[in-house]
């Protein structure tokens, strides 16, 4: 279970959120750009500091201002998927993927190696240099990249918005795959209602750094994307 | 004498310089990483007095970085004596010396190819590293230095070259005596001062010469593999 309350001034958005996401199911952050979606998925992970509050993951703090905890971001495990992949480029998709598997101990691995390449299908590119893949493959390679180092949470920020629709169409089912293979909670940001659709019902919307209803921006994405 | 035949005095210029060349961008190599890391990506009081110092010996006349180092690290220097008493290292008057001025000469060159190349860097990638659990020194040498190994090669060669050209800070530091501290700009000098010396000083000109297109052209090649490997083609 992750469990976010924090505040946080940023210019003129001023952040005060707090939502739960459980184990095995995603949760998806949406709502109009700029409202603060990937403000509260750097926090979570750690990058960006929040003013106040607490991110718990499993009982345990990660923040907490009263405390003064706050664990850095390669203590946190969790597994982050960009925007863009951000493959490693001087590195083929084998050492990119294997690159968070350092430090894992056995006890801690929940998904092998093996596993993980045949849910994302990527065994035929495993020797190929990231800048010859195409944007759907990388981002692929960045899901595995970020399950492989065995995270205690997945977080995904809007990890289809670079790609076309074809690439989308192609990406999606994994993500689908993997939510249901897994069972660590899952955050997963986009504005595209059709997205959150297929993949979950738990919706968390965001507006100008709080939660809204959503009711607004919600069914006229949906009609536009189909 | 054939024209081609070096003389034993040009052989061993020719064999000095190198040595000297390549051990002050040896020497200065880790320093220069770090002072372009440290300018890149850290903001710090006297950041601003920090690169100043570093571009100073590419302003000032180089008689002035020599005297410089010849107060400080001269045998009765302030840390020329400590380094003599401690470590039994000097620098006065021997190929260290020489060395070390070329070094400090080449230094600007060096810091501002690798500062590029640092700041070229996309940050976001040693984010992602982050987040998959490295630390900052697993993140350095995994992920940035790999990532500046061009601007590194380019830094080197151009402070190798500088060092090679290293003139009036080191006849001023260390002097010019022959198989000790004469390079080959100081023997080239010294060949134009007696009656006599045209060819030798040519030959010297052309070694120069060949020895800098040598160097640079062993750079750009080199460079351009290690881009096409970053770059994965």
């Amino acid at each position: 279970m992750l469990g976010v309350n924090v505040k946080k001034k940023l210019g003129a958005l001023d952040f005060d959120l707090s939502f739960e996401a459980s184990e095995g199911r995603v949760t998806a952050l949406s709502g109009p750009s700029g409202a603060g979606k990937s403000t509260v998925i750097h926090m979570i992970a750690g990058l960006l500091k929040p003013d106040s509050g607490t991110i718990l993951l499993k009982n345990r703090p990660l923040f907490d201002s009263d405390k003064c905890i706050d664990i850095p971001v390669e203590k946190r495990r969790i597994g982050y998927v960009f925007q863009e992949a951000l493959l490693f480029p001087h590195m083929k998709v084998m050492r990119n993927l294997t690159y968070g598997m350092k430090g894992v101990s056995k006890g801690h691995a929940n998904l092998d190696f093996d596993h993980v390449v045949g849910l994302l299908g990527l065994s035929h590119i495993l020797k190929r240099s990231p800048t010859t893949l195409s944007g759907g493959e990388k981002q692929r390679v960045a899901i595995g990249r970020a399950l492989l180092m065995s995270p205690a949470l997945l977080v995904m920020d809007e990890p289809l918005a670079s790609l076309d629709q074809e690439r989308k169409d192609e990406v999606l089912p994994y993500i689908k795959e993997v939510s249901l293979a897994l069972e660590i909670p899952i955050v997963y940001v986009s504005h595209s209602a059709q997205e959150i659709a297929a993949l979950t019902d738990r919706v968390v919307f965001i507006e100008a750094g709080r939660r809204g209803r959503g009711n607004k921006s919600g069914p006229r994405i949906t009609r536009n994307a189909l | 004498m054939d024209f081609f035949t070096l003389s034993e005095q040009e052989l061993q210029a020719l064999l000095l310089s190198l040595k000297v060349s390549l051990w002050a961008v040896a020497g200065s190599l880790p320093f220069g990483i770090a002072t372009a890391w440290l300018l890149a990506r850290r903001n710090f009081p006297g950041k601003t007095l920090v690169d100043v110092l570093v571009h100073l010996p590419l302003v000032v006349p180089p008689i002035v970085t020599g005297y410089m180092l010849l107060i400080l690290f001269g045998k009765r220097g302030v840390l020329g004596a400590f380094l003599g008493e401690t470590f039994g290292i000097t620098f006065a008057f021997n190929w260290k010396g020489a060395a070390m001025a070329s070094a400090v000469m080449a230094f600007p060159l060096m810091v501002r190819a690798v500062r590029l190349s640092i700041e070229g860097v996309d940050r976001r990638l040693e984010s992602a590293a982050r987040t998959l659990g490295a630390n900052r020194t697993r993140i350095f040498f995994t992920i940035t230095l790999p990532l500046i190994a061009p601007g590194i090669i380019t830094g080197s060669v151009l402070a190798f070259a500088r060092a090679l050209s290293e003139f009036g800070a080191t006849i001023t530091f260390v002097s010019n005596i022959q198989g000790q501290t004469q390079t080959l700009p100081l023997a080239l000098f010294t060949m134009t001062q007696v009656p006599g010396g045209e060819y030798g000083a040519m030959r010297l000109c052309l070694i120069s010469i060949g020895v800098a297109i040598t160097a640079l052209v062993a750079s750009e090649l080199l460079s351009k593999k290690l881009a096409t490997r970053i770059k994965g083609a």
